[in-house]
């Protein structure tokens, strides 16, 4: 893996999550209980041996910073090779307006062509899996693709807007892609993470931006399916990409599920994360605690069910937590009751209040907000 | 090398032999405490929040784990261009080399790693107890009173004074007389094993101390009567809190129940004083359905399906369904089978107690059992598997050896 380099795109959009992405990037939203959302993708590289990570920042990129740091918990403060934030174009500088990764992969142009990597795995921020990429980088060169797509099978499309799908020969070949489509037969959804030379990344990055075009994917590669060596590399196991609050609950949730949990954080490698050195959790006499991720520094004396606590969360006595995920240092007062309700980081929320949302439609509750 | 005003020199290099199978692979400051932490997490994390950043951590019994664990300092901020952590095992100079003959013996070896830095004050430090005590305090007050040395002590129970270091003092603090483990004690002021030295008398009393054939070279027993003699100014340092040695099976386990009181004494989240450790990246613990978790400590990575009562599950344990654990300690990554029962015992390690066993349950009537614990804790070793059914009575085993004949005999 020694010849692989790894780019991920904080641009995704970030339309749909409403509250939890106003001040912070896709790839920082806070999940399962200590973790960001591309802690995922950048352990995943990781434990694939991959040792440069350059990470393309858009706009309210300040938490992610604050997260990923030199990025020392991913072992990627090094000498050689290591992290590199790739800082995106002024406005203006470029003419573009619209998001797109184009011009950002255009003004980092110097990192990706530096790169002694002669592969280059690019990805979002947005997925929640514990993949094994290694073995997609060996079917890439088995195949000899010039391009291989990763996607994972699912059939609960209607519930995963926005998607693109593929289908593929018995080879594995790529012989369709669709973004959106309406129907989809194939059931095999990409996750937006790919692999391919850098010397094509390059003709790519440079095909598109002297054409004033946008995005990598579907200006890039997308028009030239017939003519490069697009393959499907299929990851078979728990996938989560996170495009909605309902998607950020849903998949949330099912992190409560002993295999889930299990396969996520334990089947190839760990998923690192900031390190907060908050003590243990402490449970007092009287907690009724089923079913639920708790982090440490959290003192339980009330009742939560299926619910997720982030670190440092006080449930009192007479506190009732059903379904519902409670971001860092959530302070409850006396008798609060929630149920399938989000709490961004530090609210607060006085005693007696019942807040209560829909399983379908969570509440949410914005950063540091006083209730 | 850049001056610094204070080197710390920790003792770590002991057995702690009275934890008995505990020690057998680790050095005492190894040993897990606190469902996240290991011993010597406290007097680092002590460090670290005092404002100390060259920290000498003396090693000798066993200390693959101690080394591994300290690595470069990087969780007590002693990564550090100037100063940082230095591990100090004995080593062979030109005339041969010899073990840690004492602690003060232990500092006497390696004057040179002080000298590098040129201290005012030496803080001697040692690696097995458990306290939150803010050292610069300490630092100051031995200033303040222009003192040869500054030992740290605290007020314990009379009839324990024969286990300790006593001091008498006067009115100042200043010490007027020092007793070694006496039988018949005049002050109930203990030695916390915490000094503060100049520099300079450090290095004058360890070289007077490596002279004198008869010396054990220890400091209590050794070098601070040695300065008392000289009638040079020792003052006691009153410290007030939480201070526990948990030297021995009984203190271990008692250590980490005093955790698990509504209000502690000892607080572990206090966000201006905290004790920080190697984390290991491992998710948020999962208490699962049908789960009953109370008065406990649990660490991320565990996870629990049975029953968890007054017990603390220590990073990456596991409890299956129906188990019971109660007034126990799972050390990291051990794992409790179905309807397994642990009372009051402390699992060491990655063992693991299969299926249906029972850890720490009465003797039956007329059963003959040899009692090694009188507290009636029972510990089991690293890294073993306690077979699926086997019965083992509170109090009794230590290690695989000494383990009841299975199946024929004790099986339930």
């Amino acid at each position: 893996m020694r010849n692989l380099f790894g780019v991920i795109d904080l641009a995704d959009s970030t339309e749909g999550l409403g509250e939890l992405t106003s001040h912070r990037a896709l790839g920082a939203v806070p999940i399962g209980g200590r973790y960001r959302l591309i802690d995922f993708t950048l352990s995943n590289m990781v434990n694939a041996g991959i040792r440069n990570v350059g990470i393309l920042l858009m706009d309210r990129f300040g938490p992610l910073l604050d997260h990923i740091k030199d990025g020392k918990e991913w072992d990627l403060d090094r000498q050689r090779d290591g992290m590199f934030l790739l800082v995106p174009p002024s406005e203006g500088e470029t003419g573009y307006t619209t998001p797109g990764n184009i011009p950002n992969l255009q003004h980092n142009r110097m990192y990706l062509k530096k790169s002694r990597q002669d592969y280059a795995l690019v990805c979002g921020s947005n997925v929640v899996a514990n993949i094994d990429l290694k073995k997609a980088y060996q079917f890439h060169l088995e195949k000899k693709a010039d391009v291989t797509l990763i996607y994972n099978r699912t059939c609960t499309l209607d519930e995963n807007p926005p998607y693109t799908s593929v289908a593929t020969d018995e080879n594995g070949r790529v012989v369709d892609i669709a973004l959106n489509p309406q129907q989809c037969t194939s059931c095999k959804i990409l996750l937006n993470m790919y692999i391919l030379s850098k010397d094509l990344l390059l003709n790519l990055v440079d095909h598109c931006n002297s054409r004033q075009k946008r995005d990598l994917f579907a200006d890039g590669i997308m028009p030239r399916l017939n003519d490069l060596k697009i393959y499907g590399y299929e990851h078979e196991g728990y996938v989560g990409v996170v495009n909605s609050l309902r998607t950020y609950y849903k998949h949330s949730m099912e992190l409560l599920e002993p295999k889930v949990w299990q396969e996520l954080f334990f089947a190839h490698g760990q998923i690192n994360t900031k390190v907060k050195h908050e003590a243990p959790v402490r449970y007092l006499e009287g907690s009724k605690v089923t079913n639920s991720l708790i982090a440490t520094g959290c003192t339980i004396q009330g009742t939560v069910e299926n619910s997720i606590l982030f670190r440092g969360v006080h449930v009192g006595p007479g506190v009732v937590i059903k379904d519902s995920i409670l971001m860092q240092k959530a302070e409850l007062g006396a008798g609060v009751v929630l149920q399938n309700v989000i709490l961004d980081k530090d609210v607060t929320i006085s005693a007696g209040k019942k807040l209560t949302g829909d399983p379908s439609f969570p509440l949410v509750i914005e950063k540091l907000a006083k209730l | 090398m850049q001056k610094k005003e204070v080197v710390a020199m920790l003792l770590a290099g002991g057995q702690g032999s009275r934890l008995g199978i505990l020690t057998k692979k680790l050095a005492k400051p190894a040993v897990p405490f606190g469902g996240k932490y290991r011993i010597i997490d406290f007097t680092l994390s002590n460090c670290a929040n005092s404002g100390i950043d060259t920290v000498g951590v003396l090693t000798q019994y066993q200390p693959l784990t101690l080394n591994s664990y300290i690595g470069i300092g990087n969780p007590w901020d002693l990564d550090r261009h100037s100063g940082g952590v230095s591990v100090l095992p004995p080593y062979v100079k030109e005339h041969g080399g010899e073990w840690y003959k004492g602690t003060a013996n232990a500092v006497y070896q390696n004057l040179d790693y002080i000298s590098r830095y040129d201290p005012e004050y030496v803080l001697i430090l040692s690696g097995d107890h458990i306290y939150k005590m803010d050292y610069s305090k300490m630092i100051d007050f031995h200033r303040r009173k222009g003192a040869k040395v500054t030992i740290a002590v605290i007020p314990v129970p009379w009839e324990e004074t024969h286990r300790f270091g006593v001091m008498e003092v006067d009115d100042d603090n200043k010490i007027v007389e020092f007793q070694e483990k006496p039988k018949i004690a005049k002050s109930n002021l203990a030695s916390m094993g915490v000094y503060v030295f100049n520099w300079k008398d450090l290095k004058k009393y360890l070289e007077a101390d490596e002279a004198d054939s008869k010396s054990s070279n220890d400091f209590g027993k050794n070098v601070i009567p040695a300065v008392l003699n000289d009638g040079e100014p020792i003052y006691a340092f009153p410290f007030e809190g939480y201070w526990k040695d948990v030297g021995t099976v009984d203190s271990l386990w008692e250590a980490n129940m005093d955790l698990l009181k509504a209000e502690p004494d000892l607080k572990l989240n206090d966000s201006r004083w905290k004790i920080f450790s190697l984390n290991h990246s491992l998710p948020p613990q999962f208490v699962g359905p049908g789960s009953d978790v109370q008065g406990s400590l649990l660490a991320d990575g565990s996870l629990v399906l049975g029953k968890v009562h007054h017990s603390v599950v220590f990073t990456g344990a596991s409890v299956a369904e129906g188990a019971e654990v109660i007034d126990s300690i799972l050390m990291p990554g051990v794992k409790v089978g179905k309807n397994a029962i642990v009372r009051k015992a402390i699992v060491a390690e990655n063992t693991v107690i299969q299926e249906g066993a029972q850890i720490g349950v009465p003797a039956r009537p007329g059963e003959k059992v040899e009692i090694i614990n009188e507290a009636g804790i029972t510990v089991i070793e690293d890294n073993v598997t306690v077979p699926a059914g086997m019965r083992i009575v509170q109090g009794t085993v230590l290690s695989v050896a000494e383990w009841p004949k299975f199946p024929e005999e004790r099986i339930s």
